[in-house]
């Protein structure tokens, strides 16, 4: 029996999970909560959030996230994915910034619309 | 031109605030924001878990405030944005400072206040040691990384364990920093237990609880911090320092409303929520004068602005619509056993059409608990809640009906289920 904290949302139901009988989760007030608690021994996965260099932009970053959750363990390596990409406005809601992150299958996606500097 | 309504701030309250108010037949609102864009703060929030209540699905901070924009660009919403509110006046007059329009006064058959919190600082909270750079709120560094592109720097340690500072530690991890550890003076972690978890457990940052900073050390930039324990009465005790080699310490200690405008009208204030009193429809003290959001109490979910501020926005339409609120009996909202503070302060039964929603905070942590609502002594109402805490805003929705029988006050207050008073 396993014991965690559900991060689904923002209530924070504390889960059992029996993971000697089928990952059965009780604890959890909802059924995304048990979903979780059997993903989170299985195969733990975030969204990673991050932002991209933008040249040209209102702003110098642009804030993405990944459009699925990867695996745990590649957190960091996807953040640092990022770090060699300059994308250039104007950049669309949504826009795919970097595909195939880290070999997860999920993309880096733009979560703003980044308009282009006003010419000063 | 007399405007029907002018929204101060253009974050996620003042937007949700402006979009309700059009749907319920105002035509004339001004919105207007000093910042160059829309989106309050939510626009540095990059990090997800914004609008499971309201949207059903999770979404970052500027993803949730870009579906108001758009929502607000297909209503005749005037904005003007690069505008500093400088004044308000009891009469509601507002004036204001435009990038492009230069200083204006602008009047108004009714305002809503949504104007948000600015940080707690070190000033705040009388933190000993030099006056080194390399000290921010984490606020302002939350802006600095994700949206202006500066690492403020490489080796951190967060004081307060608020969900900013929590998002924070992840952040400046992410992006190449190291951060040492987490200090917080109480005995519980003040941000939600799934940042604990995602923000600090994922990453192995330490938590160190009853712990504060003491010293913070450094001519020019910061060198070192001293962490010690603290006892029960948050002193801190000697012999338990510990010496943090860093460039930057993060303060996450709290919000404080941005009530400047507030007070300059003369609307009368809430010690507790450091916000405007207010009654059943938000109203404030000055009849047309509405407040929402962060501005009128710390809110750590902006589903709770946006439902709060769309309530906001109706009932000032009511008023410039259908003339100002009825009269009749006023119910005074009393803090009870462990609750901090209500909003609204002030019922008008009269006014409320099918329940009013109570928002309020416990003092302390507690398992299995009841809320009671007495009038005059007389329970008229319980809630259970299988865990209550200070961090977490609780909401009751109380009916017309019971507040129709209810006479002089109310008063909230928190126990455990089945107890007595303690
Ligand atoms: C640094 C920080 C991080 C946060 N992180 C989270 C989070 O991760 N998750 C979460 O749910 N909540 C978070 N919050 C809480 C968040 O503030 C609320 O959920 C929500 O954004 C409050 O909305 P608001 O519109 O009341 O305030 P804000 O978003 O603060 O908007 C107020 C707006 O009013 C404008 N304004 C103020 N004064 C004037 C003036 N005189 N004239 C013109 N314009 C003015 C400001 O520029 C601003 O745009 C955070 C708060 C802060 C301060
Ligand atoms: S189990 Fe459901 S209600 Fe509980 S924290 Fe998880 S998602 Fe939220």
């Amino acid at each position: 029996m396993k014991e965690l904290i559900c991060i689904v949302c923002p209530r924070g139901c504390h889960l059992h999970v029996d993971d000697e009988n089928g990952y059965a989760v009780s604890g959890n007030s909802c059924p995304r909560g048990a979903a979780y608690g059997k993903t989170e021994l299985i195969n733990p996965t975030r969204t990673v959030t991050s932002t991209v260099r933008c040249e040209n932009g209102l702003y110098p970053r642009c804030p993405v996230k990944t459009d699925r959750a990867v695996p745990k363990a590649l957190l960091r390596e996807a953040a640092r994915a990022l770090d060699g990409i300059t994308v250039k406005a104007p950049i669309k809601l949504g826009q795919v910034i970097l595909e195939d992150v880290c070999g997860s299958g999920a993309s880096f996606i733009a979560t703003r619309a980044m308009p282009a500097k006003a010419p000063a | 031109m007399v405007y029907d309504l002018l929204v101060i701030g253009g974050g996620p309250a003042g937007l949700a605030a402006a979009c309700a108010a059009w749907e319920s037949g105002l035509k004339h609102i001004l919105l207007v924001e000093r910042d160059r864009e829309l989106g309050g703060i939510l626009n540095q929030c990059i990090h997800n878990g914004f609008g499971l209540h309201h949207f059903h699905e999770e979404l970052t901070g500027p993803e949730y405030a870009g579906r108001f924009i758009e929502q607000l660009s297909k209503t005749g919403v005037e904005v003007r944005t690069d505008t500093m509110v400088l004044a308000l006046t009891p009469e509601r007059e507002v004036h204001m400072m435009g990038a492009k329009t230069g200083y204006r006064v602008e009047r108004a058959k009714s305002v809503i206040l949504a104007m948000g919190c600015r940080e707690r600082t070190r000033g705040a909270i009388g933190i000993p040691g030099t006056r080194p750079a390399g000290i921010f709120t984490a606020g302002a560094a939350q802006r600095y990384v994700n949206m202006e592109g500066f690492l403020p720097g490489r080796r951190v340690v967060i004081l307060g364990s608020g969900d900013i500072g929590l998002i924070m530690a992840r952040r400046m991890t992410l992006e190449g920093a190291k951060v040492l550890a987490c200090v917080e003076v109480m005995p519980h972690p003040g941000g939600l237990n799934r940042n604990i978890v995602q923000c600090l457990n994922d990453y192995e940052i330490p938590l160190y609880l009853s712990h504060t900073v003491t010293d913070i050390r450094g001519r020019d930039r910061v060198e070192q911090v001293v962490v010690s324990k603290v006892d029960e009465h948050r002193n801190p005790i000697p012999g338990t320092e510990m010496v943090f080699d860093c460039d930057t310490l993060l303060l996450s200690v709290g919000l404080i409303p941005e009530n400047e405008l507030t007070r300059m009208a003369g609307i009368e204030m809430d010690r507790r929520t450091n916000g405007a009193v207010v009654y059943e429809n938000l109203e404030t003290s000055i009849p047309g004068v509405f407040t929402c959001g962060n501005v009128a109490h710390v809110h750590d979910l902006v589903d709770y602005v946006t439902a709060e501020s769309e309530e906001a926005g109706r009932a000032a339409a009511r008023y410039v619509l259908e003339g100002g609120a009825k009269g009749g009996p006023v119910l005074e909202v009393k803090t009870g056993e462990n609750v901090s503070y209500t909003v609204p302060q002030h019922i008008r039964p009269q006014n409320v059409e099918n329940r009013c929603n109570v928002f309020f905070r416990v003092r302390e942590a507690g398992q299995e608990s009841e809320i009671l609502v007495e009038s005059e002594g007389t329970p008229i109402a319980r809630f259970a809640r299988d865990h209550v805490a200070p961090g977490e805003m609780e909401c009751i929705a109380l009916p017309k009906v019971l507040l129709d029988k209810a006479a002089g006050s109310l008063t909230v207050s928190v126990r455990a289920k089945g107890g007595t008073a303690q």
